[in-house]
């Protein structure tokens, strides 16, 4: 399983890489979504999988009993999530200003926009 | 070069416009007491050094590293020492007077005073790191004072000029002492083990580097130009910085590796080649000169040069000659430099024929240049003259071309002659010319102690030269050396070579002297001809260099957003894709673990297609939809191995994403408005992209097939209950174990809802209108009550089941997200009863008082602090658990709600 995980979280990061790389920013968007979802996978798989129960101790135990996931990458994948969604949605609030202020999200148009030193 | 102007401020610009009542002259009196302490404190040590016990002192710095703050006082050190601390009395007093008035008076004293600390922990560290600190500090103390005068626009050149070669030079050695404390173990320039460098393969590396280093400081050929041009520097500071202390770094350094690296026929040959033109070069520029600080440079450079060569060599001989003149040149150059300030600030010039005839207006200050002048040309009975015939017998027994050495010795020494005749006789003696200063007169006595001092201790040595060679010198070459030798200076050696060649110096000296005119001139038709100089190679390399950096600017940092991703990821894939294959890395886990299951592989191949309808749909709704399915299945695969909460989060993140997207969609363009990317864009990114999937597949494939360390995760789970008093191990990490990670975590997501709203708010809010739906209004209502105490109940539980801030807080945002839609954000907000961004900075600060308290009770920072109420032991009840653990998840669910919120309601309220 751990393998298609490992195919799964390559193809999520090349949609993403293409997205991110389009004119776009709408689909950078899209694409800055995906890469977190990739991200969190890959640090879940590295992990390693397991079939069993979720880490949680039964009552009376001092200890979890038999296999229990990794409880190490679950807490750094939880923050991770929250965390790529406050920069999803800093991004996105990005995205909506420099359409309202400058009329365009193309990210071409935006050079021209935004005005450039370089000549 | 060659007029005045080089060194504007010091005389005239700056006089009488600072705020102190004596234009700052006790600020010279106050930096020369430090200095002073010190030599005190160094003179003290003389006995004891000098019977060969050396004094350690040493603090750890980076023990993992093997880097400890040490130094070692042995006979070199201390001799250093002595001439950078007691030549810094001198230099402070005389500056005090002679910067007097200047604007910058202070800042003047703090860099010198700055300098001299880095300098005197140079000579008196023993830890190679600790050197090359003290090394650099050097480097950049110095460049603030040759750039002292800094409204000029050639100082500030030729500062940087000195700090760019000194320092790439200290780089250099930085390398190469590290590999040298790699071959030898220690990073204890004493405890380094000649025999195990000496054999050392990378030997002939290690010398390259360190020489590199050295020959920059030391302005050895081809590096030689920086040195005159730092004659930009107020004056007081070239007597300091280029004669008796920074210049003499590299110098110092040279001896101190002598006994690690000398002998072998590298490090030989390249300080005799380097030695032998560095002195000839600067004995010859000298002669040209017409400024006199200028002539006082190129001798410095002469000397360098003269001191490289004797370090060349390893016989005792050669040693006592080096250290020997060490002394005698920064005797007499502090003394000429400060003369020669002194002509500058009393009579308004340096230019050798606009002076003359002065010693009758300046009577001491033409005794402390005729002194000198003497030492400098090498004249008994002064020390100089000691120092010169050890310097040729010296010469003769070096290693390498002891013939050509001497000779040069003899050229350059002729040379100084010549110069010592200028500078003393020249501007002193003769008629007074108009051009000067209507009543030239000698200066203060602040400024006439010094050089007399230094001159007159040039000639007291020399008639004594005991005092000297006993306790100074010979501890010094016995440190050199790496074993016991004995030095005796005398004025009278007997006839022998040396002395022969001495008559040859002095004959061949007066004849360049009497002949000036002509010799001057044919040298300045030689240089005229010479094809390339160090200071054109410098301009070019610069130049060449800030080409380089403008272009690979303009090619890597063009202002293109898609550019900076693409050199970005290319480098990411192309560097990971070539370790993987040149580290042969490539594998795969053995057996694949846990085993297929239908189901995942399902779940994994759905989440797959979402990606690809997300990369090829143009519809907006198709794109959120799909980016949707990614992320719910996702959090499928997450709970079919086990990560509950994981799972639930993502789940609920989905669902807010979905909605942001959705309410912020509305208001931009059509995807179909960008125009696709042409044939060429689509290659390139079509080729980063699957370079990027391929590296992320490879990479953890790589990682899979290594066996796995769960050394943490047993820790956890072994103490989890017992100590955190926690069922649900994945939050007892978060707000118990890693805590302190889990606040920071939290404040990044503060901020970027504060920045997002920062964003919104601008221009005026109108609220959109809700959806126009019965039901919806209706369900929506009782749904977010609901959720609001499932939110509540699944923060209290979460220490124990699955739950917390995290998910508990995404949970109520949801609810308030859904009254927004349906009823409008100013319900949503009155429901709330507090701006959204208050709320998560409320929830910050409750979780970082509830993290303080447990350092407060006397644990670490974030430490949980339990109480239980009315618990029942005999039955295994502990009772209502209270904690700041709890507090510190509502902290989290307080930050998480405020700051969803605050984007959610933005987004909501924009027009």
């Amino acid at each position: 399983m751990d393998v298609v995980l490992a195919l799964l979280a390559g193809v999520l990061a090349a949609a993403s890489v293409w997205l991110m790389l389009d004119r776009s920013l709408v689909r950078f968007l899209f694409g800055l979504a995906l890469l977190g979802n990739a991200a969190n996978l890959v640090i879940f798989a590295s992990g390693r999988l397991t079939e069993g129960a979720p880490a949680l101790i039964a009552k009376g135990a001092a200890a979890p009993e038999g296999d229990v996931s990794n409880a190490l990458p679950q807490a750094l994948i939880l923050t991770a999530i929250v965390i790529s969604f406050g920069l999803f949605a800093f991004a996105l609030s990005l995205v909506h200003r420099a359409h309202k202020d400058l009329g365009t999200t193309d990210s071409e148009t935006l050079t021209i926009a935004e005005g450039s030193d370089r000549t | 070069m060659g007029n005045g102007t080089l060194e504007t401020a010091a005389p005239t610009e700056a006089r009488s416009r600072n705020r102190f009542r004596d234009g700052g002259r006790w600020m010279g009196f106050a930096s020369a007491v430090p200095p002073a302490l010190v030599a005190a404190w160094l003179l003290s040590l003389l006995p004891r050094v000098s019977e060969g016990r050396p004094v350690l002192w040493a603090v750890d710095w980076a023990p993992t590293l093997g880097v400890s703050l040490a130094f070692r006082i042995d006979g070199l050190a201390l001799l250093f020492g002595l001439l950078v601390s007691g030549i810094g009395v001198v230099i402070m007093l005389y500056a005090g007077s002679y910067l007097k008035g200047h604007v910058h008076l202070g800042r003047f004293f703090l860099y010198m005073t700055a300098f001299m600390f880095s300098m005197l922990g140079l000579v008196l560290a023993d830890d190679a790191v600790a050197l090359f600190v003290f090394w650099e500090l050097t480097t950049v103390t110095s460049f603030l004072l040759i750039g002292f005068t800094h409204t000029d626009p050639k100082s500030r050149r030729n500062a940087l000029q000195a700090l760019l070669l000194t320092g790439g030079g200290g780089l250099a050695l930085l390398a190469g002492l590290l590999l040298m404390g790699l071959e030898s173990g220690t990073l204890r320039l004493s405890a380094m083990d000649p025999v195990l460098i000496q054999g050392s393969a990378l030997l002939p590396g290690i010398i390259v580097l360190v020489l590199l280093g050295c020959f920059t400081k030391s302005a050895q050929f081809p590096f030689h130009f920086w040195l005159p041009n730092a004659m930009s520097a107020p004056t007081p500071v070239s007597a300091y910085l280029h004669s008796a202390t920074m210049v003499k770094a590299g110098i110092y350094l040279l001896a101190r590796l002598s006994p690690t690296l000398g002998g072998d026929p590298l490090w030989v040959w390249s300080l005799t080649v380097a030695g032998a033109l560095t002195a000839v070069i600067g004995a010859a520029w000298a002669l040209r000169q017409t400024d006199l600080k200028q002539m006082l440079a190129w001798t410095t450079v002469m000397a360098l040069g003269a001191l490289t060569l004797l370090l060349a060599g390893s016989a005792p001989i050669s040693l006592a000659a080096a250290m020997t003149f060490l002394v005698v040149h920064a005797l007499y150059k502090a003394t000429l430099f400060m003369v020669v300030g002194i002509l500058d600030h009393e009579a308004g010039t340096r230019e050798r024929d606009k002076l003359a005839g002065l010693a009758r207006a300046m009577p001491l200050t033409a005794a402390a240049a005729v002194l000198a002048a003497f030492s400098m040309g090498g004249f008994p009975p002064f020390l100089g003259f000691i120092g010169k015939e050890l310097k040729y017998e010296g010469a003769l027994a070096l290693v390498a071309a002891p013939g050509v050495a001497a000779f040069g010795l003899v050229l350059a020494s002729a040379g100084m002659v010549a110069v010592a005749g200028m500078i003393a006789i020249d501007p002193f003696f003769g008629r007074q010319r108009k051009s000067v200063s209507a009543r030239p007169h000698d200066p203060p006595k602040s400024m006439l102690a010094g050089p007399l001092l230094l001159a007159g201790l040039g000639l007291a040595f020399g008639l004594a030269p005991g005092v000297i060679s006993g306790p100074l010198v010979q501890p010094a070459v016995t440190s050199v050396l790496g074993g016991p030798a004995t030095v005796k200076l005398a004025l009278w050696h007997g006839i022998n070579l040396p002395l022969v060649l001495s008559i040859a110096t002095f004959t061949l000296g007066v004849l360049f002297y009497i002949f000036r005119t002509p010799v001057v001139a044919g040298l300045n038709a030689f240089v005229g001809r010479l094809p390339m100089t160090g200071e054109r190679a410098y301009d070019g390399w610069l130049a060449g260099l800030k080409a380089l950096a403008a272009w690979q600017t303009r090619i890597l940092q063009g202002g293109h957003l898609r550019v900076y991703m693409a050199t970005t990821l290319g480098a990411v894939v192309a560097l990971t894709l070539f370790t993987l294959f040149w580290a042969d890395a490539l594998a795969l886990p053995a057996a694949g673990s846990p085993s297929l299951s239908i189901l995942g592989v399902t779940v994994a191949v759905t989440a797959a297609a979402g990606a690809a309808i997300v990369v090829t749909t143009r519809s907006r709704l198709a794109a959120i939809g799909a980016l949707g399915i990614v992320g719910t299945a996702v959090a499928v695969l997450f709970l079919m191995h086990g990560a509950v909460d994981v799972a639930t989060t993502q789940f609920l993140v989905e669902t807010l994403v979905v909605v942001l997207l959705a309410a912020a969609l509305v208001r931009l363009p059509r995807l179909t408005q960008t125009p696709r990317r042409n044939r060429r864009a689509r290659l390139r990114d079509g080729i980063l992209s699957v370079g990027a999937g391929l590296t992320v597949t490879l990479v953890m494939l790589a990682v899979l097939a290594e066996p796995f360390d769960r050394r943490v995760t047993d820790f956890f789970e072994a103490a989890a209950w017992p100590e955190a008093f926690g069922r649900n191990i994945v939050n007892v990490i978060l707000v118990d174990f890693r805590a302190l990670d889990t606040f920071g975590e939290i404040a990044v997501v503060a901020v970027a809802g504060m920045g997002a709203y920062a964003l919104l708010k601008g221009g005026m809010a109108v609220p959109k209108q809700p959806i126009e739906s019965l039901i919806l209004r209706t369900a929506t209502r009782g749904l977010a009550a609901l959720l609001a105490v499932f939110a509540v109940f699944m923060l209290l539980r979460g220490h124990n089941d699955p739950g917390g801030g995290f998910i508990a807080g995404l949970i109520a945002a949801t609810g308030f997200t859904l009254l927004a839609l349906a009823h409008g954000v100013g319900l949503a907000r009155q429901a709330l009863g507090g701006a959204p961004r208050i709320v998560a900075l409320s929830g910050l600060g409750i979780a970082l008082l509830s993290g303080l308290a447990g350092a407060l009770a006397g644990g670490a920072p974030f430490e949980g602090l339990w109480l239980f109420l009315g618990g029942d032991p005999a039955a295994g009840d502990k009772g209502i658990p209270l904690s700041t653990v709890l507090v510190f998840d509502i902290g989290v669910f307080l930050v998480v709600v405020g700051s969803v919120l605050a984007i959610v309601f933005g987004l909501e309220e924009e027009a």
